[in-house]
């Protein structure tokens, strides 16, 4: 009986002590969190990768959060200021001078990410991540263009394969228009639409290929009013204006439009790639954007991960840990093969299975000569640039007066927010 | 202690400290959710504020940057527009709406909760149905209707010109409902005999409507411009979804006070320019009530 009560006691001791000894070593482990905005694919992948990487750190727990995109900066720029919310954060590259200035990101620490290493391992638009001779972010996955083409009606219009030049495009346009009796669209040859990628197009892809820039290399002028400028703004414009082959807004957006069978080729990025396979008899194909004199030129744009500012001390040195992993090339294809955003490095986009996919192959060799325009605010940069077209297609402005009007408003933007 | 203070009081002291205890609670939730932070946006309108950052007191100058701002003025004239066309033609309309309606017994009923209904749907869904109607002709509904009648397609709210009136059709068509239950309730409120006194003395139907009936309803009258006024200079849910990208477009031609003030406060984060905006809004509106209760004042006058 006494041995029975003694094997009992000794037995409690023992889960009594085991609790504490458990307890002790869960206390060391070190808990970050990580933010991000709720999309199935990319939750998901994070969360693969987060089992991964507590496998490898088993001293590491990452909790892991996500919010509609709607609410999300919101809630990352309130949470951070007050000393909450995510030690690891990820925010659209064009955001970055926001979130510097805001004080909600701190620069990654260079004895874990060595810049000389960052700069031979990531695509060059990379860069616009280094600001003030620090880094303040990098991606696991970038994004880039390409010409989206209705296999269908391209036959029927007697074309096969995708146009080479912007002059073939143009053509191809025509060609693939299709009106009724009263001249209204049935059939656009290129869905133009502003709210989407276009902008991006006239920016970094025809502005360049016109023989300009869009903005000085610091970010701080806009020099897209200019020859070059206007004559990209007039190729875009024309599509609407001159060639008849679509308008803005077709069928609500040029995604819609493509999607219903009833627009020949439309420019998007990587990631509609899966709404567009979800389309029932939608049967396309992807190529590289068309060329001009001989050259190429594509925008990318990618989101980034951040060391916030409430990150300190051991929760630094964890967060700056996962984020190693989020940028190796293992948590890269995962991203890829999950999500379908394209790798950040060379090593692992340019392997033959992905340069040559048929579907994330143009995207891919798009990155090798695209460029990432330095935003300070997307989304009034980008209104310059609806605005400017609506200019010249609904009040017949001619584009150079729509472009000098459009960029002394931005100019005054960027202006103020570089304190000149 | 508290209690013998309490005994101590009449009935109807009682009665005044509890009612004061209940409405303590809403008065408490309104001084802090809603007049402390108006107070407030006084206050950030002197300010450059990014919502991270400090609060810089930089005096009028949000206030000088939004009057020498060209795109404001385009703006504060398309909030004045969306009230000085929108409020005459909703009242006109629901006001002829609710007189016949008031005449007819057989489906009444049916065809009020018929008006009423586009009241209760949520501005959002109501925004994008009509949004697709205004679509070019393989699936916009009104110029797949033009072109039934050999009539050219309209840009709608593609164009400078269109978009606004465009958006304010179902801005319009939602207040009907509500408007014309008001209405109908005026109408019945107007005492049988009035109507029996003027039949007796042969007034006809015109000189009932313009003698009796609209004298009579100048109080419901009265309201609803005052309501449907403020419900316009407001107007937002319909921009916000009917707008390609909300932004207002083309060219800012649809856009009013507050998809600007939201666009300033929650895209660029300029919290002193959208508060400075909010100010003016504020002003408009205190300006725009006074002046149509002076002009009704008469009506108080007499009561």
């Amino acid at each position: 009986m006494e041995d029975t009560l003694k094997n009992i006691k000794l037995f409690l001791f023992s889960i009594i002590g085991s609790i504490f000894i458990f307890s002790s070593i869960t206390a060391n482990a070190v808990e970050i969190e990580y933010w991000q905005y709720t999309y199935k694919a990319r939750v998901e992948a994070i969360d693969k990768l987060i089992a991964n990487f507590e496998k490898a750190n088993p001293d590491i727990t990452v909790k892991h959060t996500s919010f509609p995109y709607a609410d999300y900066r919101k809630k990352v720029s309130i949470a951070i200021s007050s000393g909450d919310g995510p030690d690891l954060v990820q925010l659209y590259y064009g955001w970055l001078n926001d979130y510097r200035d805001g004080g909600l990101i701190q620069p990654l620490p260079k004895d874990t990410f060595p810049h000389d290493e960052i700069e031979s391992n990531f695509f060059k638009m990379v860069s616009s991540m280094k600001v003030d001779g620090d880094y303040w972010g990098l991606p696991t996955a970038v994004r880039s263009l390409a010409l989206f083409y209705n296999n269908d009606l391209f036959s029927e219009a007697g074309l096969s394969g995708p146009p080479e030049t912007l002059d073939q495009m143009v053509e191809y346009a025509k060609k693939l228009t299709k009106t009724d009796s009263a001249g209204n669209y049935i059939q656009v040859g290129f869905a133009v639409d502003t709210d989407g990628q276009d902008h991006h197009f006239w920016r970094e892809v025809l502005i360049r290929h016109f023989g300009g820039q869009p903005y000085s290399n610091d970010g701080q002028k806009v020099t897209y009013n200019t020859d070059a400028g206007a004559e990209a703004l007039k190729y875009l414009t024309d599509f609407e204006k001159t060639h008849k082959t679509g308008s803005n807004g077709f069928m609500n957006r040029g995604q819609d439009a493509f999607a219903a069978g009833k627009a020949g080729m439309v420019l998007d990025g990587s990631f509609r790639i899966s709404k567009f396979n979800k389309t029932d008899g939608l049967n396309f194909s992807i190529s590289e954007l068309p060329g001009h004199n001989g050259t190429r030129y594509n925008f990318s744009s990618f989101w980034a991960n951040a060391l916030s500012t409430k990150a300190k001390g051991e929760k630094k040195e964890a967060a700056a840990k996962f984020l190693k992993y989020l940028t190796s090339e293992e948590a890269m294809q995962v991203w890829l093969d999950t999500v379908g955003e394209l790798p950040a490095k060379p090593s692992v986009a340019l392997v033959d299975a992905n340069k040559g996919h048929p579907q994330y192959g143009p995207f891919i060799r798009g990155l090798d000569y695209a460029t990432a325009t330095t935003f300070i605010s997307e989304k009034p940069q980008r209104q310059s640039v609806i605005d400017s077209y609506d200019m010249v297609v609904l009040q017949g402005m001619s584009p150079e007066d729509a472009l000098a009007k459009v960029a002394k408003k931005e100019q005054e933007l960027l202006d103020d927010f570089f304190g000149n | 202690m508290i209690k013998s203070f309490w005994e101590n009081l009449t009935i109807n002291q009682k009665l005044a400290i509890t009612a004061w205890f209940f409405l303590a609670v809403p008065i408490i939730f309104y001084v802090t959710i809603r007049f402390y932070p108006t107070f407030e946006a006084f206050y950030v309108s002197f300010m450059k504020w990014n919502l991270l950052g400090t609060q810089k007191y930089i005096g009028f100058k949000n206030f000088s940057r939004i009057f020498g701002d060209e795109d404001f003025w385009i703006v504060f004239w398309n909030t004045i527009k969306y009230a000085i066309i929108g409020v005459p033609i909703s009242l006109l309309i629901s006001f002829t709406v609710a007189y016949y309606l008031n005449e007819i017994r057989f489906g009444h009923q049916t065809i009020r909760a018929l008006y009423f209904i586009p009241f209760l749907t949520t501005a959002v869904a109501m925004a994008w149905v009509w949004r697709w109607f205004y679509q070019p002709m393989p699936i916009g509904y009104f110029n797949i209707i033009l072109s039934w009648f050999g009539i050219e397609q309209q840009p709608f709210l593609r164009s400078v010109e269109q978009g606004l009136y465009s958006i304010m059709a179902p801005a319009v068509w939602a207040g009907l409902g509500f408007q014309i239950v008001i209405f109908i309730a005026g109408l019945r409120a107007i005492p049988k005999s009035h109507f029996e006194a003027a039949e007796i003395d042969g007034a006809g139907r015109f000189q009932i409507l313009r003698e009796i009936i609209l004298p009579a309803l100048k109080p419901t009258t009265v309201f609803l411009v005052i309501i449907s006024t403020i419900g316009f200079l407001r107007i937002f849910d319909q921009v916000y979804n009917m707008s390609a990208d909300s932004a207002g477009g083309p060219l800012n031609s649809t856009k009013p006070l507050v998809l600007m003030i939201y666009e300033y406060a929650f895209d660029m984060y300029k919290l002193g320019r959208a508060s400075a905006l909010t100010v003016i809004l504020f002003l408009l509106l205190l300006f725009v009530s006074l002046l149509q209760l002076w002009l009704a004042r008469d009506q108080y006058e007499k009561k």
